[in-house]
């Protein structure tokens, strides 16, 4: 049989990043097709060139044998092609029927026939082996209830190609194995699946093939009949070919300074705890949403916690706010920057001097001149390309904003930072810049706290790397230790614990 | 972009187009005004005397310091739509204080100036605290301090007028300093404290960078509920200050005053290009924007216009004003690249 979708030569650039490169990929009709990768492999941009989120920049695609561009989502709905989120989509205050037929509501004189909407979400819902009434309001339903209105949605739709993104992430063993059933009558009727998850145990009960992506290239499709959990975390890892990582052996961490003990911040969640030395740069590693940056952000104040307590140079440390926080000595440069860290309609000079205005004023009127003084100072020091300080840091490139976070923080000098994504979509240049001002700031006696889904980077810049897995800490390797195939297997460890539980 | 350290023709080059920036912001409102004096100085008989010019100081005064306080919710984001009736408050309060006759006049005076202020600022910090605490927006929260401030003053005057003030305080009210209206000083001061507080101190940094983007300011270590409260209770100050104004011009104290200077203080901040989504603007805009509003009442009327037509021109500059800012903003962020 012919492919239903067929990849060639697709790439997928982005400023200083290259996405996807070069995929060629069959999917067979009606096949459940497993796609699998470490953070950042190039998974999410395939899902978005093929559903019209994106528009690949080079390579072709053909859809059931005709060429296929999507420029939209709506061309990827019409031609068949439908993606179920991780989040959700749907509107919470409609009711069920209303959700699943949305973009094409029976209708009766103009107005919406619900008699014949609510019939036709019966027998759908039925399908799916979901027992909610019609006319219950979606935002009364659990996660699991809410991911099969979702596929309900699909299966209305008569979608010919549907893609998966991780749709186990939230649901109990039980609905697992309902979500499995009803994947197999899916693809019983004809219905081609693209199954995203980083749970690899489960994909071996469902899945007909398996495709690994790393660094935006396909490594290889195969049977699943033909490959073990090890072969594809094996494929998964490799070297980035063409980065360095400056690594200081002459400077030897100190006594530790910070620490963390009992941290709880989920209901039911397990308390964790760890500390960080004096020069050290510790690395935070695991799978995106294993509760790593919600981990900094509780340390931080940023969001509540349930339980724990902070050490500072052996002193109990309260924090019940980032205010508490960036008083008693820590940082937290934020995942997000334009969100969060930087205020992109103001000049340079003012983002900087943001975390200690106390320090360029008296009496609460701000010094001018000293405030830009400060900032030309590290506006030199970080080799921020700027025209001047003055300038919005809205027209700064993204690795340039990134240093006026790091530029605004060093202006507080913290005891203890900690970075969360700090090279995430800037360009290797100033990622390695970013090392060397990392390494400049252990060497001062720092405490270091880095959050990375670049596995090679936190494998080349850090001393000791502490991996999270489903909201714990699965485990702690130090530098002589230090192997990809030892930290994925305990970033995945939780996740394959859960699993084995029977159903 | 390309070069890394700054020079100095470079630094030259920003200040040029910072001043360039700001002569986009600030002086375009200033160069509109200065074409509606022309019109109105050629075509509207009696525009262009020095009677007319101090009555003019005189109307814009009380507008211009309510709108200097919403200047600053407004630069966070916010609205305060209770300072037309809170004015109306602070007048039955400070006139039922200052007609009392348990106090010698001067003292019955410095009372109910300092009650005025108390309960501007009250409601203020009452709008912040709820609109904080709570998460409510400020237009719903100050919608509902209009109503309560309407009916209290109301309920405290008996819903009568207060009149008869001490000679002395009704003399102040037609002082003049080198012919300028007493009352026009005390709100040009409050408009350059205002743009003092603003622009060259700690609290008018966060208050711009809180309208930008509250959650990086936080990140930062600053708490910005206080102040955003606390900007709530400058608004309320004003208006208390504003009450004081309106019964030194007008020597009466009412439950009924101040109807729609809600919309008026509004209109001035936006005109003077505030941004309503928070973060932009400037005092002297406001100011300039409260100039605008009224020149434009006081020529169209001597132009023989009608009430009701006015208020039909009003509402079409304030909307004027709006697309204008919007291809400004758009024409100033090129220039600050």
């Amino acid at each position: 049989m012919a492919p239903i979708l067929q990849l060639r030569g697709v790439t997928k650039r982005f400023p200083g990043v290259i996405a996807l490169e070069e995929i060629d990929l069959d999917i067979e009709p009606g096949e459940v097709h497993i796609l699998v990768g470490e953070n950042g492999a190039g998974k999410s941009s395939l899902v978005k060139v093929l559903c019209g989120i994106y528009t690949r920049d080079e390579g072709e695609i053909l859809y059931q044998g005709q060429p296929y561009n999507p420029q939209r989502t709506q061309d990827a709905l019409h031609a068949g092609i439908r993606v179920v989120y991780q989040e959700f989509n749907l509107l919470p205050y409609l009711s069920v029927a209303e959700n699943i037929f949305f973009e094409k509501l029976p209708t009766k004189h103009g107005l919406v026939d619900y008699k014949k909407l609510n019939q036709d979400a019966e027998a759908v819902l039925k399908e799916v082996g979901l027992d909610v009434a019609p006319t219950s309001r979606v935002e009364l339903l659990g996660v699991a209830q809410t991911q099969l209105i979702e596929i309900a949605k699909a299966i209305s739709t008569e979608s010919k190609v549907l893609f998966l993104d991780e749709p186990t992430a939230t649901l109990t063993p039980r609905e697992i194995s309902r979500l499995f059933d009803i994947i197999r009558r899916l693809r019983q009727r004809g219905v081609t699946i693209i199954y995203i998850s980083h749970r690899l145990q489960e994909t071996f009960e469902i899945g007909d093939r398996v495709t690994v992506l790393r660094n935006g290239r396909k490594v290889d499709t195969l049977p699943m009949a033909d490959v073990t959990v090890a072969d594809l975390v094996r494929m998964m890892v490799g070297k980035k070919m063409g980065e360095e990582y400056p690594f200081d052996t002459t400077v030897a961490p100190g006594a530790e300074i910070f620490r963390v003990n009992n941290l709880v911040i989920k209901h039911g969640g397990a308390p964790l705890g760890f500390g960080v030395r004096a020069g050290e740069l510790l690395g935070i590693a695991g799978l995106v949403g294993s509760g790593r940056t919600e981990t900094m952000r509780a340390i931080f104040g940023a969001d509540k916690r349930i339980a724990g307590d902070l050490v500072l140079n052996g002193q109990p440390l309260r924090v019940e706010s980032p205010r508490d926080a960036v008083q008693a000595g820590l940082s937290m440069l934020t995942e997000d920057r334009k969100q969060q860290g930087l205020i992109l309609d103001m000049p340079c000079y003012v983002n900087i001097s943001l975390t200690d205005l106390a320090a360029v004023s008296r009496s609460g009127v701000l010094n001018h001149a000293a405030e830009v003084t400060a900032a030309e100072g590290l506006v030199d020091e970080l080799s921020i390309r700027t025209s001047s300080v003055d300038k919005w840091v809205r027209f700064l490139s993204g690795g340039n904003q990134q240093k006026v976070v790091l530029a605004k923080w060093l202006f507080r000098g913290p005891q203890v930072l900690i970075f969360d994504e700090p090279t995430r979509g800037i360009d290797v240049g100033a990622k390695y810049e970013i090392y060397m001002l990392l390494w400049a700031l252990a060497k001062a006696g720092k405490a270091i706290i880095i959050v990375s889904s670049d596995l090679p980077e936190l494998l080349g810049i850090c001393h000791r790397i502490l991996v999270f897995s489903n909201w714990a800490i699965s485990g702690e390797v130090e530098r002589p230790d230090f192997s990809q195939e030892r930290i994925l297997e305990l970033a995945y460890q939780n996740y394959v614990q859960t699993e084995a539980a029977p159903a | 972009m390309s070069t890394q350290v700054t020079s100095a023709p470079e630094r030259e080059s920003s200040q040029a187009r910072r001043t360039t920036y700001f002569l986009l912001r600030e002086a375009g409102i200033g160069i509109a005004l200065l074409l509606i004096i022309v019109f109105f100085s050629v075509f509207a008989p009696r525009f262009a005397s020095l009677a007319n010019l101090s009555n003019i100081l005189t109307q814009i005064s009380i507008n211009t310091v309510i709108a200097v306080g919403m200047t600053f919710v407004i630069l966070l984001g916010g609205i305060d739509l209770s300072v037309g009736a809170v004015l109306a408050l602070c007048t039955v309060v400070a006139g039922l204080t200052m007609t009392s006759t348990a106090f010698p006049e001067p003292v019955a005076i410095g009372l109910a100036v300092l009650a005025s202020l108390a309960v501007g600022s009250a409601a203020g910090l009452f709008n912040g605290f709820v609109a904080e605490r709570w998460k409510i927006h400020s237009f719903i929260v100050t919608l509902g301090m209009l109503n309560i401030a309407r009916g209290a003053a109301l309920q405290i005057s008996g819903s009568r007028t207060i009149f008869s003030f001490p000679a002395g305080f009704n003399q102040f009210g037609t002082q003049t300093i080198l012919g300028v209206p007493v009352i026009f000083v005390i709100a040009l001061t409050l408009v350059f404290l205002g743009r003092f507080v603003l622009v060259r101190t700690v609290f008018g940094r966060i208050i711009y960078a809180i309208g930008n983007n509250e959650e990086a300011v936080r990140l930062s270590g600053h708490t910005p509920s206080f102040y955003k409260i606390a900007a709530f209770t400058i608004t309320g100050l004003c208006v208390g200050v504003a009450a004081i104004m309106y019964m030194l011009r007008l020597n009466i104290a009412s439950p009924i005053l101040g109807v729609g200077f809600e919309l008026n203080a509004i209109a001035a901040v936006v005109i003077g290009g505030t941004s309503m989504s928070g973060g932009k603007g400037s005092m002297i805009g406001t100011f300039l924007g409260a100039c605008i509003i009224g020149v434009l009442n006081n020529g169209l009327l001597l132009l023989g216009m009608g009430d009701f037509a006015r208020q039909m021109v009003t509402g079409f500059i304030i909307i004027f004003a709006v697309i204008i800012d919007t291809y400004r903003v758009r024409l100033s962020v090129q220039m600050a690249d």
